[in-house]
């Protein structure tokens, strides 16, 4: 029972850290970034390359995937997203040009890494386990936990207490007003970019770790959950993000015991589902519905 | 009464945008809505066209409780309008446009349109274009609503709620942006338009076309109607222009 | 003619699946045109696929009628999906019609008639390439009567502005709901098509992927008539054959020319030969892809 609990927050941390970054680029661009997955992939592999080619040791890995990550979300905005955004593209656009960037990416990874997963150098990381009762806990996944944490606050001081957080908010509020009150709006852009695929690179090098397994589509089951935890949580709500992510964690684990596994992924469209026919706006939301 | 009102009120959260608002509409007359900034004319509009849902109060139309209809039963009952800052099919082409506007009184035959051959639509088309002729848009028939100046566009919007033939024209602030020649062709329109037995509503910010156009004027301020009468009637009231020199307008 | 009887041959089941691609291609362009993104019509394939095969394996159904009960469970599910979601704005609709999507391919996962994760196989080969065809040409012909008629005006105009559409008297969700459920059927009836064509079906053909490759075949292609869509499943669908030589890089170019045509010809590949009139469509701002 704790097990199952440890492991639902271990679970929802991720989701947070991922879905957090999603929720803030939807937050301030109104686009849905389904590249979000890749950064995901790519912090992962990007640990990978820092360990297995350069011979680094896991910490400096962790700080290379969020810089490697948090920059290739600067220019995935200057490929796929800022173009749309100079002809005021609808967000479809932004959704399916991203969704290219997306196929590119992980067919580019396949070809140089195979399909396969594949496992960190043995000794990368400190293993050891916590023993509470009858429970055998990885540490790993504690620290994992810890440093989730760490990094919502962390933004949360970001986007509360910074010039540059403040900038975020109002472009977030009002793209029209921000830019005539002098917010340099492409550099709040980029820095937004730059946190978002940051935190979801760091999703995926931390849950690369905690699995040992690294693979080329480990980010699509990522991308569907996001969806959920977006909409459970509210669409474009940060702290609703993180609510989403371990309410999501939480439910799918306790699913696991009722249901058989096949069925685990329902659990993740079923509650996205359920909860935009009765409560689109989510827990912490904007409104969802039409009728002006 | 063409349109009756009683006690009309919404609220977005803590504003009272529109505050128990009664108003009768006669057939046959330009009613206007004139008020400052913020006084909500718009949002009254929009409950009497169906895009707003009221929180108290109802709405008749022709004898009719419309109250809480949405905006397409309400096109199709006679209550048509145009849109504060022209709201066009931009993509779609001027007769395009028309074409749409007269969605609910299209003759056309949906299966008989299944034949290559023949212009089924022929006598609806035929009645959209005498339309555009009437506001000198006819020639340009196929260009694309998007590419029109901001005075034929705002033409184009009137005539497309025209092609559905109403009882009721509703138009927010139709002189916005147009210079005094345009203006007064405008009146000229509405004028023509009411002899020919249409009601119109107009909300508009330039007084002096509403004082010259309008049989009847309601005032609005922070929502409620402070004043009702004739053009001359307002003119002289202190009521109205206190809240006019209240607001940052100029009466 | 020999010749084109040996290429015919050759290429039978390419030509096929441009065909099924096609249609599939047709009832995303539909939703699309009326403004709304859907990502369920992969489930409905599926539906379509499942449905039409098992009748013919349990009941005997003759292959026609199998089709068309297949379609008709299609839209039977799509109907009171579209009621519930319409109250959604667009983005939340492609969330939605993602999720009801991921939901049908895992019951089909778990459900035993359906054999579950190893799918149904030796489905009779009923289909024959005039079946698809003929399919493709009448939707293609009505597709393309509708566009210039009162229906087609009126999702035109709901998917440039859906309140002023309304304003007209247009009844946006019925409209809204027609065109879902029109491709809902119309994918539906190409599921069960492919399903004897390929004499094989698995849940995870008809998920996410194949649900992003569907509206990739409709945004390539191009919104302005139904030939766009055509043009586009026929172009994606060939080139991966035409490029296997190539076979490795055969997505990284697939993913180049969706990302260049989404950022410089938005409408579509078949804008090429509109250039002017879409700069123009797009300097007014009008309604993109969707």
């Amino acid at each position: 029972m704790l097990e199952q609990l440890y492991n639902a927050i271990f679970i929802g941390s991720i989701y947070a850290l991922f879905a957090v970054g999603f929720a803030l680029v939807f937050s301030v661009l109104d686009i849905l970034n389904l590249a979000h997955p890749t950064v995901f992939m790519l912090g992962a592999f990007a640990a990978l390359f820092a360990i297995g080619t350069l011979g680094l040791p896991w910490y400096a890995a962790i700080v290379i995937a969020f810089l490697a990550t948090g920059l290739f979300g600067i220019v995935l905005d200057r490929v796929a997203f800022a173009p749309l955004r100079r002809r005021g593209a609808p967000p479809l656009s932004a959704m399916i040009s991203s969704l290219a960037v997306t196929l590119i990416v992980v067919r580019l990874v396949e070809l140089r890494y195979g399909g396969d997963f594949i496992t960190f150098p043995r000794g990368t990381l400190p293993s050891f386990l916590i023993h509470i009762g009858d429970a055998t806990l990885e540490g790993v996944r504690l620290a994992i936990m810890v440093l989730a944490v760490v990094l919502m606050l962390g933004l949360t001081y970001l986007v509360r207490s910074t010039s540059l957080g403040r900038d975020i908010r109002a472009l977030a509020e009002n793209p029209r007003a921000a830019r005539i009150l002098g917010v340099d709006v492409e550099r709040a852009i980029a820095a937004t970019f730059f946190i978002s695929s940051g935190l979801g690179g760091l999703a995926g090098v931390l849950l690369g770790f905690a699995y040992d397994s690294v693979d080329s589509r480990m980010g699509l089951p990522l991308e569907l959950r996001a969806f959920t935890v977006m909409v459970v949580g509210g669409m474009g709500s940060l702290p609703g993000a993180v609510l989403g992510a371990y309410i999501l964690g939480l439910g799918e684990v306790a699913s696991l015991v009722y249901l058989p596994a096949e069925l685990r992924d329902a659990f993740a469209f079923g509650l996205l589902f359920i909860v935009l026919v009765l409560r689109p706006s989510g827990l912490l939301g904007q409104r969802a519905t039409d009728r002006v | 009464m063409l349109l009756e009102a009683a006690g009309l009120t919404k609220r977005f959260g803590g504003v009272v945008a529109v505050n128990a608002v009664d108003l009768g509409i006669p057939p046959g007359q330009t009613f206007g809505l004139i008020g400052p900034n913020g006084a909500g004319k718009t949002t009254l509009v929009n409950l009497i066209s169906g895009h707003l849902r009221a929180d108290a109060g109802t709405i008749h139309f022709a004898g009719a409780d419309v109250t809480g209809a949405p905006p397409d039963v309400l096109t199709a009952r006679g209550i048509a309008r145009t849109f504060q800052g022209v709201r066009l099919f931009k993509g779609l082409s001027v007769i395009e446009n028309v074409l749409v506007g007269r969605h609910v009184r299209m003759r056309t035959d949906a299966v008989r349109r299944l034949w290559p051959r023949g212009a089924p639509d022929r006598a609806d088309r035929d009645r959209v274009r005498v339309l555009l002729e009437r506001v000198g848009l006819a020639s340009r028939a196929e260009a694309l609503a998007g590419e029109l100046s901001y005075g034929d566009q705002r033409r184009l919007e009137i005539v497309r709620a025209l092609a559905s033939e109403p009882r009721l024209l509703l138009l927010d602030e139709p002189a916005a942006g147009m210079n005094p020649a345009e203006t007064g062709r405008l009146r000229e329109l509405i004028r023509a338009l009411v002899g020919e037995g249409l009601t119109i509503l107009l909300i508009e910010h330039d007084v002096r076309l509403v004082m010259g156009t309008c049989e009847r004027i309601a005032v609005l301020n922070f929502g409620r109607k402070i004043a009702e009468g004739a053009p001359g009637e307002i003119q002289g009231s202190a009521v109205v222009r206190e809240a006019y020199l209240g607001s940052e307008d100029v009466a | 003619m020999e010749e084109l009887g040996d290429f015919l041959s050759a290429y039978s089941t390419l030509i096929a699946l441009v065909g099924v691609n096609a249609l599939l291609a047709l009832s995303v362009w539909l939703t699309l045109y009326a403004g709304q993104l859907t990502l369920g019509n992969a489930a409905f394939m599926g539906i379509g696929a499942y449905v039409s095969a098992l009748l013919g394996r349990h009941l005997g159904t003759p292959f026609p009628i199998a089709l068309v009960i297949g379609a008709v469970a299609a839209g039977a599910t799509a109907a009171p999906l579209g009621l519930t979601v319409f109250r959604l704005r667009g983005v939340y609709l492609a969330i939605a019609t993602l999720a009801f999507g991921e939901v049908v391919r895992v019951i089909l996962l778990a459900t035993p008639i359906t054999g579950k994760g190893q799918g149904l196989n030796g489905i009779p080969p009923k289909t024959e390439l005039w079946h698809i065809y003929l399919s493709l040409a009448v939707v293609a012909y009505v597709l393309w009567r509708v566009q210039g008629s009162t229906v087609g005006r009126a999702w035109a105009a709901i998917r440039e502005d859906e309140t002023a559409a309304a304003s007209q008297g247009i009844r946006v969700r019925r409209y809204k709901l027609g065109a879902f459920v029109a491709g809902a059927l119309l994918a539906a009836w190409a599921g069960g098509l492919s399903a004897h064509l390929t004499f094989s079906i698995e849940p995870n053909d008809f998920g996410f992927t194949r649900a992003v490759q569907i509206l990739v075949f409709a945004v390539v292609g191009g919104i302005p008539n139904p030939l766009g869509p055509i043009f586009g499943a026929a172009l994606l669908t060939a080139l991966p054959e035409l490029l296997r030589p190539l076979k490795d890089y055969r997505d990284i170019l697939q993913g180049l020319i969706l990302l260049l045509v989404i950022i410089y010809l938005p409408r579509g590949l078949m804008t090429v030969a509109q250039l002017r009139r879409t700069r123009r469509l797009q300097e007014i701002g009008a309604a993109d892809v969707a």
